[in-house]
């Protein structure tokens, strides 16, 4: 890459040619406020004008999150003019701003907030109406609060863009604008997935999860047998949310939070996963036994299901029948759990901790009861959402000690479960056991390289006894659409596929901690290429931790079939732990 | 004509021909006299497209087929005294013709060879009848050269653009080396006539230079600014024009394709681009290869749907790529980055259609025309309260005082004149102390206006400044996009506080909170639209400050514009009791005094403020100049 | 959601192939679709995205941008009174204050008769002729608050007679 020699505030600097100002500032040391950018600069509409700097000979100000270095340039963040500029954009913002921060869930994650911090936005300094709005909490898993958003347009290019599906929008012009689904509708009532990605990146409070804190609250209040389970994304982030350098690993700290808040049992959806693989890598032989429909594709993604059953209902047929790991765990600790307890089910509260917002749609979902119509989940927490609870409760993240989860029949769990949290970890731990399945020894590598790695779509072909087993892994809905079509078109080579809705896996689902450059100054420049790898070796080296590798081998897991549901794909396991999806699901409603 | 043209000399050929009998038509040597019927859409309004089927029909059943013909031809220009009927090789201009005197054209004046007096146009001052349009003061300091052919050809008909000098710049152009016929334009000097001016060779250099298989050429044809519609005029008039225009372009930058961007709001333009366009691809004057030069150029039209902004050129980009019309940020530029990721310009459409003058008569002479640095002609759209409302093409550099007095005829009614707001809601008003400023890009730029698209309206005694600022302010705060900040938010607040004011609730904070904000939105604003959208307010404050001090501090509108702070009064010694206020008042807020006024037996009226909706019936409605507004 | 008709999923779908070598035909085909049934809901915003990729909210996202889109069914006169500069500046406002009396709607409105639908236009380039008004595209010149009623009831003798 071609170097330019730039001078900001006098000082001179070589960049790389090609950079925005603001990216090249940044690099330089100089953080310059900025709203509409995100993606480090790589994205911007160049709209909400509070990055504007001073550029000699440029006609103007110019916003430096779209403008481009080159040779010679000279610029100037600290003029008055610029600073005015800057400042004044903020005001105008919050002049068309809901500003309730002491309540709002956003506080402490606000950019419009730091923002207004750096520029020294004056209270009230203009006055006047405010734009129309919205507050849409139909969803479960979102909420979308007009009143807070300041358009930068972040949440429309990530659905288009990052996930290909767009249902986000720019609608009606002026001051009248708002960014919604068609129509104003709810996402609810829109081809939504609900799976977060636009709340990762919303500087304000517009975009959040559909918080259940307080459902928790009041079962833990009534003395509820109040079971938490934590997917295995959680502890690769959390610690985040405590000042810790993203890739830390949270796990100890937080099953030690956990149990501070008064939770009843605190287990690891890692045994749910290595039920999952027992149930998926048995129905995918099955396939392959009996000349099923192949590919299978894997099930465990709800913000995955949500787009099949928008844009592609009619793979529904390839899509594993497996419910996801923590509604397999739930309808386990309300049936087999209950009974060697001796609890009623209706007394036990199950608490899923997910890096997900998508989760919080599919615990509603038809098909996803246990015994008597009792809901397998009966409420999901996002990462962000445990975090609040532990700083709400005044537990000190840093203080904690490093604990284990409940050893209480569903405590054990196996390397091959850690690694669902992250794209391609599904597969792998599937292949661990059909290979074992099919050729009845253990794959002497354990790990396969070929499914690893953040692409967007990978393939490997497993030699299994001579049979090649092609497979296929992709996370994000725009990079899966590749490997959709080919199954659509029946041309598609492979006999199993996993797909995750976020891209990077769950490591980086809508419930995960964020990551704002902005306001992470103690993080490196490039933190937006790398948090996901950085997550991502937190669970990989978990595996390598672990005594037992495969799902098969969980102690756990094998007397939960001898003593309980026999074998997998039994009758007993069929009803508990698999479920249907709908064919006719629209994508427009009114539920109003 | 759906024969091929091949090459370039069949082309000449036929232009010989066509021009041959275009001359004899107006020469009168064809043996016919011709009526020539505007068919602009301020004419077609008042019924010109019925006065032509009447005269035609009238040619025909007076058997007159050998001897007359009637024609559409486009706009005048001079559209308050329309519908025009024009009579060659006489050369007789009729205006606000009905189609009841359709008859009387054919009998007294194509048969009887009698002028009808009536139907001449009367000049104001002198009372004197005039029969030549030439004759005409409106017409008089006018020069056209993107009106080339305007009100003289049909639109429609491909041969009478060819007998009136289409293509000869082309020709010339292809025969030219590309960079050459850059430099013909950039010699010019012409700038471009839909905004801020800029040079229209370097914005095609710019493009030239890039290197790329696709560029394109796009014609604005967005005419936004409420008040001006040469464009539409340029368009309807003559179609050729402006797609030749467009083809010099295409050729000089390298494009094979160009589009026309057009508003939805122009059916008439638009069909007869259609038609134009049509025609030339039949002949092979679009198409793959023209003239066997080796050039190939594709026409395509595109209409807008309604937004202002789309007038702003990546604005225009974004509605042609299927998106909402949101500015795109510069760097990139068009010139480099542009309609779908390739090399673009974006011209307007008056600009396009002085381009074959440029190429056909020079560009020498062109830059004879106009001041240092605004050469050529430029059409302004005069309205408002001027007695002669029109289009008028004119050299650059004319004063404001020649507009509005000489070729406008004055204001109307004698009141006095008040303001002259150039460049539409991105410019500004201008006073008595410029009238005697030559108009040009720079000169009204330093008057804290701009040329624009060159919308030009009059304002009277009786506008009240601040509502004319507020009236701008809502067309922008309507038409901004929103999707900048300062621009979304900040003419909100301006359009609040100007509100606040006309309403007769504003302080003295307000104003200065209201320049600030002016200058927010000028230096943050991402494009043209934002940075100019308070260009109204900042010179209506600067013209008239105390305009906006009697409505913050006395609360009174002078002009007795703003509703809240006028009331409808009737003068006692003027009433004479007739009753025909209070009968007309929809509010019943008239009420009759003991008080005995002139007339027997009648009594003073009296308005109740508290019950006068402001509807100003009674005021229109009393003959005796007894109420007033105050 | 309602669903659409079997014809007009035909017509739409007939629309969208017209312009199917057009890049980027969005607008082409909005324009088409307005033209033709005088709005476009979102129905018909759904079946336009199936058949050309587009994201419905982007559609949507068009549709209001434009004026010249509607969401909702006109009347079967749209009046359209130009509030242009050069017609304001000689009173149009009047014009359209006495259309909303007699109408009793506002602009943007359609009249419970669904016979008119009142509209407030930026400028259609009649300056010349100003106060102008258009009625489905015919363009009334010089207009007097005092026509206004002959204006409307000329509109609705004519569906009288019919």
């Amino acid at each position: 890459m071609a170097l330019v020699n730039i001078k900001i505030e006098g000082q001179s600097y070589q960049v790389e040619s090609g950079l925005t100002i603001l990216q090249a500032a940044r690099k330089c040391g100089y953080n310059i406020p900025s709203l509409c950018s995100y993606m480090d600069g790589r994205c911007s509409l160049a709209s909400c004008r509070v990055c504007l700097v001073e550029v000699k000979g440029a006609r103007g100000l110019v916003a430096s999150c779209a403008y481009p270095v080159n040779e010679g340039m000279e610029i100037f963040i600290s003029s008055p003019k610029a600073t005015e500029a800057r400042r004044n954009s903020v005001e105008l913002l919050l002049s068309n701003h809901h500003q309730d921060c002491l309540q709002c869930p956003k506080n402490g994650h606000c950019e419009l907030l730091e923002v207004s911090k750096m520029v020294g936005a004056r209270p009230e300094k203009f006055k006047g109406v405010q734009t129309p709005s919205t507050k849409d909490e139909l969803a479960p898993g979102l909420v979308r609060d007009t009143s807070k958003c300041i358009l930068c347009g972040r949440c429309i290019e990530t659905c288009k863009a990052l996930q290909g599906i767009g249902v986000l929008g720019f609608e009606r012009r002026g001051f009248k604008t708002i960014v919604a689904p068609a129509q104003n509708r709810s996402f609810a009532e829109s081809p939504c997935i609900q799976c977060g990605q636009c709340v990762l990146v919303c500087p304000t409070g517009a975009l959040m999860e559909h918080s259940e804190i307080a459902n928790v609250d009041k079962a833990l209040k009534e003395g509820k047998f109040v079971v938490v389970q934590t997917a295995p994304a959680v502890r690769a982030a959390i610690a985040e949310e405590f000042g810790a350098k993203i890739g830390t690993t949270g796990t100890g700290k937080m099953v030690a939070a956990l149990r501070r808040l008064g939770f009843s049992r605190v287990f690891d959806v890692n045994f749910g996963a290595d039920l999952t693989i027992m149930e998926e890598a048995n129905e995918l032989l099955h396939r392959i036994n009996h000349g099923g429909v192949l590919p299978q594709i894997t099930s465990c993604s709800p913000g995955w299901i949500n787009y099949m059953e928008f844009f592609y209902r009619d793979l529904i047929p390839y899509v594993s029948t497996c419910k996801s790991p923590h509604q397999m765990q739930g309808a386990i600790t309300k049936t087999y759990f209950a009974e060697k307890h001796n609890l009623d089910p209706k007394d036990i509260y199950v608490v899923s901790i997910m890096p997900c917002t998508a989760k919080k749609y599919e615990k509603t979902r038809p098909g996803q009861e246990s015994k008597d119509g009792l809901k397998d989940v009966d409420a999901v927490l996002t990462t962000r959402e445990l975090a609040r609870m532990i700083k709400r409760a005044g537990i000190n993240w840093n203080k904690l000690p490093e604990e284990e989860f409940d050893q209480d029949l569903l405590g054990q769990y196996s390397g091959a479960g850690v690694i669902f949290g992250v794209t391609g970890g599904v597969m792998e731990a599937a292949l661990r056991t059909a290979y074992k399945s099919l050729t009845g020894k253990e794959h002497e590598l354990i790990k396969f390289e070929a499914v690893r790695g953040l692409e967007g779509v990978k393939t490997a072909s497993i030699d299994v006894n001579g049979t090649i087993l092609k497979v296929a892994v992709a996370s994000g809905m725009k990079d899966a659409k590749v490997l959709l079509d080919e199954v659509r078109a029946g041309k598609s080579p492979y006999a199993f596929i996993e797909i995750m809705g976020c891209p990077g896996g769950c490591i980086n689902g809508g419930g995960q901690p964020y990551v704002k450059p902005l306001m992470l100054p103690d993080e490196e420049d490039n933190i937006l290429e790398t948090y996901r790898a950085k997550r991502a070796s937190v669970l990989y080296s978990e595996d390598e931790r672990q005594a037992i590798r495969q799902s098969h081998n969980n102690p756990d897991i094998i007397r939960l079939y001898d003593e309980f549901l026999g074998a997998p794909l039994s009758e007993k396991a069929e009803e508990l732990l698999h479920t249907y999806y709908n064919a006719n699901r629209e994508t427009f409603t009114d539920k109003k | 004509m759906a024969e091929i043209i091949k090459n370039q000399s069949q082309l000449l050929e036929r232009l010989k021909g066509c021009h041959e009998c275009f001359e004899a038509k107006l020469a009168g040597n064809d043996g016919k006299r011709h009526i020539l019927v505007c068919a602009g859409t301020g004419c077609l309004s008042s019924e010109s497209a019925a006065i032509l089927e009447e005269l035609q029909k009238l040619i025909i059943e007076k058997n007159l087929k050998d001897k007359v013909e009637a024609n559409k031809v486009g706009c005048f220009g001079f559209c308050s005294q329309g519908p025009f009927v024009k009579i060659f090789p006489e050369d007789r201009l009729y205006r606000g013709v009905k189609v009841k005197d359709a008859t009387r054209i054919i009998d007294e004046d194509i048969i009887g060879g009698k002028v009808i007096e009536d139907l001449l146009y009367v000049d104001p001052a002198t009372k004197q009848k005039v029969e030549k349009q030439d004759d005409i003061n409106f017409y008089k300091k006018q020069l056209r050269i993107s009106l080339h052919g305007c009100s003289l050809i049909n639109p429609e008909v491909l041969e009478e653009a060819m007998g009136y000098g289409a293509f000869e710049g082309l020709i010339k152009a292809l025969n030219t080396p590309r960079q050459e016929v850059i430099n013909e334009v950039l010699a010019s000097g012409i700038r471009g006539r839909g905004g801020a001016g800029f040079p229209t060779g370097r914005k095609w250099q710019f493009a030239y230079d890039q290197v790329s298989e696709e560029k394109y050429v796009i014609c604005n044809g967005d005419e936004g600014d409420p008040g001006a519609f040469m464009d539409r005029s340029i368009l309807e008039g003559n179609p050729v024009n402006v797609i030749e225009g467009m083809m010099i372009a295409g050729y000089a930058i390298g494009a094979k394709n160009g589009y026309f961007y057009v508003r939805a709001e122009y059916p008439i333009a638009v069909e007869r681009l259609r038609i134009a366009i049509k025609e030339m691809e039949a002949c092979g004057l679009l198409g793959d290869n023209i003239l066997g030069t080796g050039f190939s150029f594709r026409c395509h039209i595109r209409l807008g749907a309604g937004a202002f902004v789309c007038g702003e050129e990546t604005a225009l980009l974004n509605s042609i790529e299927g998106k909402r019309g949101m500015p795109r940020p510069r760097p990139p530029f068009p010139a480099v980055k542009g309609l779908w990721g390739k090399p673009s310009i974006i011209n307007n459409v008056e600009t396009l259609a002085s381009i074959p003058y440029i190429l056909r008569e020079g560009a020498a002479k062109f830059a004879s025309i106009g001041t240092e640095k605004s050469k050529g002609t430029k059409v302004f759209a005069l309205g408002g309260k001027v007695n002669n409302v029109g289009l008028v093409e004119v050299p650059m550099g004319v004063t404001l005082k020649e507009l509005i007095f000489d070729i406008g005829g004055g204001i109307p009614n004698g009141k006095k004149f008040k303001a002259i707001q150039t460049g539409g809601p991105s410019g500004g008003c201008l006073t008595e102390k410029d009238l005697d400023t030559p108009i040009d890009y720079d000169n009204l730029v330093a008057r804290g206006s701009m040329m624009g698209s060159g919308g030009a309206i009059v304002m009277d005694e009786d506008n009240c400044m601040v509502d004319v600022a507020k009236f701008y302010m809502e067309f922008i705060c309507d038409e901004s996009c929103g999707k900048c900040t300062p621009c979304r938010i900040g003419t909100k607040r301006m359009l609040e506080i100007l509100t606040k004011i006309t309403e007769g609730k504003g302080t003295t904070e307000d104003l200065e909170e209201l320049k600030e904000l002016a200058n927010i939105t000028k230096t943050n604003s991402l494009c043209a639209l934002g940075q100019t959208a308070a260009n109204p307010v900042t010179s209506t404050m600067t013209a008239f400050p105390e305009e906006y001090e009697a409505h913050v501090v006395d609360h009174k509108c002078p002009a007795h514009i703003c509703k809240s702070m006028m009331e409808y009064y009737i003068i006692p010694e003027k009433c004479m009791g007739c009753t025909l206020c209070s009968r007309n008042c929809p509010a019943a807020a008239i009420s009759v005094t003991d008080q005995p006024a002139k007339l027997p037996n009648k009594f003073i009226h009296h308005i109740d403020p508290a019950k006068c909706v402001k509807c100003g019936a009674c005021l229109s409605g009393c003959r005796f100049g007894a109420i007033i507004k105050r | 959601m309602e669903k659409l008709q079997a014809k007009a999923v035909e017509q739409i779908t007939e629309i969208v192939h017209r312009y199917k070598d057009e890049e980027t035909p969005l607008m082409m085909i909005l324009e088409a679709i307005q033209s033709e049934y005088g709005y476009i809901p979102l129905e018909v915003q759904e079946l336009v995205s199936s058949l050309t990729g587009v994201p419905v909210a982007e559609i949507y996202g068009v549709v209001t941008f434009y004026s010249f889109f509607s969401l909702t069914p006109k009347g079967k006169y749209v009046i359209g009174v130009c509030l242009g500069t050069a017609c304001y500046v000689k009173g149009s406002q009047q014009v359209m204050d006495k259309f909303e009396e007699l109408l009793g709607i506002k602009p943007g409105e359609t009249s419970a008769d669904g016979l008119f639908t009142l509209d407030a236009l930026r400028c259609i380039g009649a300056c010349g002729i100003a106060p102008a008004l258009s009625i489905n595209g015919k363009v009334y010149p010089k207009v007097q608050v005092s026509q206004v009623k002959d204006i409307i009831n000329e509109y609705r003798a004519k569906e009288g007679a019919n």
